[in-house]
């Protein structure tokens, strides 16, 4: 058996999500590759070599994996896959963007988002917002997988010394354009990874509200999430919805402000370790899954949160 | 030009799914059954196009049992031109799905081809990417704006870090996103206005494609329970079970 990840990376650091995506490849087992496909990237490469259990990395640089086109990335895995049992990748926007497509190029039925490792051939993968989880087993040649990134922990960044192998490019395939992208930039921890994070929902307001959020956050050193309404309504940035169809987050403390706890929103924090809910209605659902309950108005609660943790 | 969008249905997103006692899947008997919200966001798109010009025709295609007709005429309501029902009984899984949706698309020819970025009920998010794979076009997913070009989309994805514009050449695969448009509501005269659009009937044996799963569904159960906490009193209390009980602050 012999694994290929997929890198996500920006040609100079490595993703933290593929950390987590290597964890899953040493637990399927036999040999841990990874593939970073970038340009100018031997950083990238150089800092894939050093992740604790790889053994090879292979490196493809060329102009056309300069923005992880799907359509250029895709034929590149294709081509690699013959030599491996599994090609995985995290299952951020970048993996289920590039996967599904080199799956229907290999004629393979990919499984997605993986939760954990029964075997070599089975996985267990979150159906319906999370509310029932499948073991499904599959018996193509080559398993093409994503994996949930928070259910499997970080490979140490550092300790691995795995030889970087050049991997030749494919061209570009002519079907796409980078234009250009809008980053949220943040100091804060990144959404995914952080140890804690605090969300905010349609109860915030407004945008300008959030403030009283980074505050608290920027006290606790956590990333700020939000719900889909706060998101639809405007009050932040589309990369910071947490749910079914946004992120997927674990911290060690998820706290959320003004949510109500619809399923959607659960499915992408119910298993974060310890859940606080501040929420001025008593009978919101979020309580049926909130560790520490806090019934409040909010406007009021947050401040005061805030200058607690001052003391 | 013409659109074509698949449309799935799915059980309703506001109801609680409940996994059945023997383990085989979900329960699906006498539960409220809906399209999938993605798809009514790639009808909307695909109607407002054609409410713009830029579009000629509106095709909703599902796959699936019987009822699948009632998804398609939801579409149809909302303002699409026709629907075609690839009719299969057993489950389907998304690389059937784009093989089969590859064999209509070669059939009818769309520039265009609109999905939902995900099924809500198996949250595969696969079936646009591998149909633009098989189909060797690019594929613009998770779109939050389409800009319609002379032969080539502008389309803003929404990515993990923010929001990115790629330029796709047509003829082209589209997944939606949620902020992509608000979807309307099918008005009364609509609803039977659609009665009377044809829908095309066939199956994937028509389309020479063997939908068999090529995934073993072992078992599927519920996932482990969350217990709720204990209300506090006050924030003094929440920081102090914080730092002393839980310990994660
Ligand atoms: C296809 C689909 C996908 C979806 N995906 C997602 C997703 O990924 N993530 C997601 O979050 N949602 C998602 N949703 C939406 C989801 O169904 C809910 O509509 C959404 O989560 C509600 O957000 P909310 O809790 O902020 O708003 P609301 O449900 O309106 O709740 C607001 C809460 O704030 C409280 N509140 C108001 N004022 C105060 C105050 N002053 N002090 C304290 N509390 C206050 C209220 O009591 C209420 O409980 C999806 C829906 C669909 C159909
Ligand atoms: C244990 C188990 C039991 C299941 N039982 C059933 C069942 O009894 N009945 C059932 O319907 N499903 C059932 N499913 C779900 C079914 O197998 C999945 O829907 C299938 O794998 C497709 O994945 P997806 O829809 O999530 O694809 P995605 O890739 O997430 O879908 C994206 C988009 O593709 C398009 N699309 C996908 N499928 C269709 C379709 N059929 N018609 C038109 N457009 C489509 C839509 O535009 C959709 O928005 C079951 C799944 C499991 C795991």
């Amino acid at each position: 058996m012999s694994v290929l990840v997929v890198a996500e990376h920006d040609n100079s650091e490595i993703a933290p999500a593929t950390l987590n995506a290597v964890t899953a490849a040493t637990q399927i087992g036999g040999d841990v590759a990874v593939l970073v496909a970038g340009s100018g990237s031997s950083a990238a490469a150089e800092a894939a070599a050093k992740i604790a259990g790889v053994s090879k990395v292979l490196h493809a640089d060329a102009a056309e994996y300069a923005n992880g086109l799907a359509e250029n990335v895709a034929p590149l895995v294709v081509a690699l896959a013959s030599g491996y049992s599994h090609v995985l990748a995290p299952a951020t926007s970048f993996g289920k963007n590039v996967m599904p497509r080199a799956a229907a190029m290999l004629d393979v039925q990919q499984i997605s988002e993986i939760s954990a490792v029964v075997d070599a051939d089975t996985f267990v993968r979150p159906i319906y917002a999370g509310n029932a989880m499948a073991t499904v087993k599959s018996s193509d040649s080559v398993k093409v997988i994503t994996v949930r990134t928070t259910a499997f922990d970080a490979a140490a960044a550092e300790g691995g010394s795995a030889a970087v192998e050049a991997a030749d490019a494919k061209g570009d395939a002519g079907l796409t354009s980078y234009v250009g992208a809008e980053l949220s930039s943040s100091e804060r921890p990144e959404l995914t990874s952080a140890k804690i994070v605090i969300s905010g929902g349609r109860g915030m307001q407004n945008g300008e509200n959030f403030k009283m959020l980074e505050e608290v956050a920027d006290k606790l050193g956590a990333a700020v999430g939000a719900s889909r309404a706060a998101v639809d309504a405007g009050f932040v940035p589309n990369d910071y919805q947490v749910g079914q169809t946004g992120k997927v987050v674990a911290p060690e403390l998820y706290v959320a402000v003004g949510i109500s706890g619809a399923i959607q929103h659960l499915a992408g924090m119910k298993d974060s370790k310890v859940i606080v809910a501040i929420n001025k209605d008593e009978e919101a659902p979020i309580f049926q899954v909130a560790d520490y309950g806090l019934v409040a108005d909010l406007f009021e609660a947050v401040p005061e949160l805030s200058k607690a943790l001052d003391g | 030009m013409k659109v074509l969008v698949p449309v799935k249905r799915v059980i309703d997103y506001n109801v609680k799914v409940r996994v059945k006692a023997d383990q085989t899947g979900v329960e699906l008997a006498n539960v409220k059954m809906s399209m999938n919200p993605f798809d009514e966001i790639s009808v909307e798109e695909a109607i407002r196009l054609k409410e713009a010009g830029t579009a000629t025709e509106v095709v909703a295609v599902s796959l699936g049992v019987q009822q699948c007709q009632e998804t398609i005429r939801t579409a149809l309501a909302m303002g699409a031109d026709r629907g075609i029902h690839v009719l299969h009984d057993g489950d389907l899984e998304p690389l059937a799905v784009a093989k089969m949706l590859k064999a209509v698309v070669e059939k009818e020819q769309p520039q265009l081809v609109i999905l939902g970025k995900q099924a809500i009920d198996d949250d595969a998010n696969q079936t646009g990417q591998m149909l633009a794979a098989l189909l060797g076009w690019g594929q613009a997913t998770f779109a939050s704006k389409i800009e319609m070009g002379s032969g080539e989309a502008k389309v803003t994805r929404e990515i993990d870090g923010g929001l990115e514009t790629i330029s796709v050449k047509l003829p082209a695969i589209v997944t939606t996103d949620l902020r992509l448009n608000e979807p309307r509501y099918a008005s009364l005269p609509n609803i039977m206005k659609a009665k009377k659009k044809p829908i095309d009937q066939m199956t994937p044996a028509d389309l020479g494609v063997d939908p068999a799963p090529r995934l073993q569904t072992l078992k599927v159960e519920e996932p482990a329970k969350r217990e709720a906490g204990v209300k506090v009193a006050d924030v003094a209390e929440l920081v102090s079970k914080l730092r002393n009980e839980a310990k994660v602050i």
